[in-house]
């Protein structure tokens, strides 16, 4: 049975305001009696790490990396959504919210993406008081940009690196807290379990990475902020560590996974140039609104980009779809790449990508001027392929970018566990079917800034007065143990195949059957497939080393075990769901124009998927989807 | 087809902070030319482990020059030949056919080998906990817009502002200095309007807590040469003016007291 969803009653503007009115406080003086553990430190852990600590929390905050710094948050470029208003044009909370839902497919709870609008213009106030560099117009006030899938100006930014300079002021933020005491920072340290006693999340279990010591820390709550799990095709725009661990050993012990089939390509990454690519780097799409896509009408291309005639350039984009043209969402322009490029028409030298073309916006505003706007991305363009996108079009090809689906929570972010909260990308809350550009840093900041710390007093007042959990109980030396036996394992298989090895191979069959686009035939394949490899990971994979300092052969081979399963489950996932919307897109089910059709009669609501042990299919919830407020449409950019 | 490299590696490997250090030498064959810097790694240390040979740990996260985790001394020098580069973003055709390359770890005594060629840069978020944010707790801010900040002012503090925190400038100065880091954060905040009631108290806290881990600047300029966002050395400069303001501004307010 999937929990109450706790949505609050009346009218929709009111919601969140009437939910802050009825939940539980803590007193000021009693939030020093709690101890919170927050896993992850990207915006949304270091937010809320930072905001517990001045509340009053005894705080501990873990990341795997060597500082918090380094969370992948951090790699965002393009911007940050808020419904300030500041360009009079027309933007508002609730055309923000609206945008979010109707991009998202109709597949995101109300309440919860009308409560992201509504705190939407507070991220911009702290982070703008954090010293947050954002880009300014001369008269000193705040710059704005449109990105994809808005007509209107409402994304805040810092060059391209927005994400750096948020993630830098929520770090510092926290930073400042570690200075006091009240957060205390384990650095160089990975989640491998959740401890879960009585039905409730009581701590967690961890390896440190230098010294391979493991080691159990207690709390009232729990609270993941460990990202999405994009890596599962090996090939994604994710760093490189990034990983589903902290999320699926949390579904191991209850946690529902929500909608993991809803994962989000991105149309403009550059494409991969041989079998040894071990990532793919992602060009902001903020470039898509200067430059023009396209790709030779002809099959037999070989002529170079500028020697080719308009009139055999085919600017498909453009023509399909003439009101939004190159800025239409996410999915829409990564599904039509991969048409032209199936087609046979893609450019390179595998033809595995179409072109952005800037030479219409460098004629018309001029090279200093682009060279202002993209100049950086420009230049790493450059650097990655030797070739110049002022003189030579840019190739671009779709490539994982976001997950959209992730553990399943309620309203207040708690997880199926009680005690346990997840926020960021890491939970599905937010972007239903698809995430609109500039949406993740928003959403990240909300949940751990100005969600949780409200919400997760709602779940410790009534613990006032009780210990955390004993780290000598029986469920933390069990949990050691678990953890403890796993590492052994690694390293005793002693077989052919380095972690790499599988982790490529099962990329392979994620991206084929469960990447742009699914059928029933190829996801039914992919379970066999993804299983066989499995099998074949366990009896033959090659960890040499041992576990007493930095092993990471050893860090990844836990890491792809887990996406293993994840895998299977996205396949089972996605043959459920037989309709298309947003990112999962079903061969099955398109309109005549070969665009997304949704289902809603059968189809609307979110899939929470309950662990049923290994080797065994995991059960399906059913959260039914409620629109009071927008009537659901069929998605059409033209 | 791209173009293949064969080449010859001098890695350093180093089993702990305590263990004894040594060259290896590699053979990297059919390296393409396009593979980055660190997929050359992943190449080597895949034919490692098929040889049951332990792979070479080296530091690396987003690979999109961002986030700071990586960075070796390659051919003594941080990150590299190419300007404005980090190691992530080195890419073999900056090299040729026959070339020895050597792969050294981050050198500074601030930064203790972890194993190979990770380091431990731990001291760097030392200085930042003493002072390198502005305190506006959550949900106190005024209005984004309350605060014009000229443009000029808000370029200069984002100059600052793009550091990365990879450590390429401790590892390239003669003293193991950290001015570079360092001031670049402080400028970072000390050229903002919310920086200001901080100021003081921020500079005198964040240099000297720099000075108890890293060696002192003595204008070499290699930090700023070595630096993947080219971090400018007038920021050092201004720290150094800040730095002696807050020696007398700190203690005016203490004499209040």
């Amino acid at each position: 049975m999937l929990p109450d969803s706790h949505v609050p009653g009346g009218p929709l503007a009111d919601q969140w305001d009437n939910h802050r009115f009825d939940i539980k406080l803590v007193n000021p003086a009693n939030k020093r009696k709690f101890k919170i553990l927050v896993v992850g430190t990207g915006l949304a852990g270091a937010s809320a790490a930072a905001t517990f600590g001045e509340l009053g929390y005894d705080v501990e905050a873990f990341t795997y990396h060597d500082s918090p710094r380094r969370a992948h948050s951090i790699a965002a470029q393009g911007g940050i959504n808020a419904a300030k208003n500041y360009r009079s044009d027309g933007d508002s909370i609730f055309r923000l919210f609206y945008d979010t839902i109707k991009g998202g497919d109709y597949r995101s709870r109300e309440a919860n993406v009308y409560r992201l609008a509504q705190v939407s213009v507070d991220i911009i106030d702290q982070m703008v008081a954090q010293g947050v560099p954002f880009a300014r117009e001369y008269g000193g006030l705040l710059a704005n940009r449109s990105f994809g899938g808005a007509q209107v100006s409402r994304t805040f930014y810092a060059r391209g690196q927005t994400g750096q300079q948020l993630l830098l002021g929520a770090y510092q933020q926290m930073m400042g807290q570690v200075a006091t005491g009240k957060v205390k920072l384990h650095t160089e340290t990975e989640m491998l379990d959740l401890v879960v006693k009585d039905g409730a999340a009581r701590g967690i279990i961890c390896r440190d990475l230098t010294t391979g010591e493991i080691s159990s820390h207690s709390g009232h709550a729990v609270v993941l902020a460990t990202g999405g799990y994009g890596n599962v095709f090996y090939l994604s725009t994710n760093a490189m560590a990034c990983n589903v661990t902290a999320i699926w050993r949390a579904h191991r012990k209850g946690a529902y996974f929500a909608n993991p089939c809803y994962t989000q390509i991105h149309p403009t990454c550059i494409p991969a140039s041989d079998e040894f690519q071990s990532k793919l780097t992602l060009m902001s799409e903020s470039l898509r609104n200067d430059g023009r896509i396209w790709v030779p009408r002809n099959h037999d291309e070989t002529r170079r980009a500028r020697d080719i005639p308009e009139a055999e350039r085919f600017y498909y984009l453009e023509e399909k779809y003439p009101s939004f043209g190159n800025l239409v969402p996410r999915d829409v322009a990564s599904r039509n790449a991969k048409t032209v490029v199936d087609q046979g028409l893609g450019v390179g030298p595998l033809k595995n990508g179409v072109y952005l073309d800037f030479a219409d916006a460098i004629n018309r505003d001029g090279r200093q001027a682009i060279e202002e706007r993209y100049g950086n991305l420009f230049d790493m363009y450059e650097r990655i392929t030797g070739e110049d996108p002022y003189s030579t079009p840019m190739r671009i090809y779709p490539a994982t970018h976001y997950t959209m689906g992730g553990l399943w929570v309620d309203y207040n972010l708690q997880t199926t566990i009680p005690g346990l909260f997840c926020a960021g990308e890491a939970n599905f809350s937010d972007h239903g079917a698809n995430r609109l550009g500039a949406s993740a840093l928003m959403q990240g900041l909300a949940d751990g800034y100005f969600v949780l710390p409200y919400t997760i007093g709602n779940y410790l007042a009534p613990l006032l007065g009780e210990d955390p959990l004993s780290i000598d109980d029986p469920a933390f030396i069990e949990g050691e143990a678990g953890v403890q036996g796993r590492v052994q394992q690694f390293l005793s298989i002693g077989g052919s195949r380095s972690p790499e090895y599988f982790h490529r191979e099962l990329g392979k069959i994620i991206w084929e059957h469960i990447g742009m686009e699914r059928n029933a035939e190829g996801l039914e394949k992919a379970i066999g497939e993804i299983q066989a490899l499995r099998g074949e990971f366990w009896k033959d994979v090659r960890v040499l080393g041992n576990n007493e300092s930095l092993n990471s052969s050893l860090e990844k081979a836990g890491r792809i075990a887990d996406f293993f399963e994840l895998g299977e489950l996205m396949a089972r996932d996605a043959l459920d769901r037989t309709e298309s919307c947003g990112g999962h897109f079903r061969a099955e089910s398109q309109t005549p124009e070969g665009e997304a059709k949704r289902d809603d009669e059968n189809f609307a609501h979110v899939s929470a998927w309950e662990w049923n042990g290994p080797d065994t299919p995991q059960t399906k919830h059913r959260e039914e989807l409620e629109f009071n407020e927008v009537e659901l449409t069929q998605r059409s950019y033209k | 087809m791209s173009k293949q490299l064969n080449l010859t590696l001098n890695v350093w490997r180093q089993a702990g902070s305590e263990a004894p250090g040594r060259f290896e030498t590699y053979k990297a064959s059919g390296i393409p030319d396009d593979a980055s810097f660190l997929e050359m790694l992943d190449i080597v240390n895949e034919g490692l482990i098929t040889q049951g040979e332990l792979p070479i740990e080296f530091p690396h996260d987003c690979r999109e020059g961002i986030c700071g985790t990586c960075g070796v001394m390659i051919n003594g020098r941080a990150h590299g030949q190419e300007k404005g580069t980090a190691t992530c973003q080195l890419h073999m055709r900056k090299f040729s056919d026959g070339d020895t390359i050597v792969i050294e770890p981050w050198r500074a005594a601030a930064f203790p080998v972890v194993r190979d060629l990770v380091v431990d840069r731990s001291p760097l978020d030392r200085i930042v906990e003493a002072g390198g944010y502005v305190t506006a707790p959550t949900g106190t801010a005024p209005d984004a817009n309350e605060i014009p900040i000229p443009k000029e002012v808000a370029e200069s503090s984002m100059d600052a502002a793009a550091c990365i925190g990879c450590g390429a400038c401790v590892a390239a100065c003669p003293n193991s200095a950290a001015q570079l880091f360092t001031s670049a954060k402080l400028w970072h905040l000390n050229s903002l309007p919310q920086g200001q009631p901080e100021r003081f108290r921020r500079t005198e806290a964040m240099v000297e807590t720099m000075e108890q881990f890293f060696g002192s600047c003595t204008n070499h300029g290699e930090c700023t040469e070595a630096c993947p966002k080219e971090i400018s050395q007038d920021f050092i400069a201004y720290m150094n003016r800040d730095y002696i303001t807050s020696k007398v501004a700190n203690r005016k307010m203490a004499s209040r007291h």
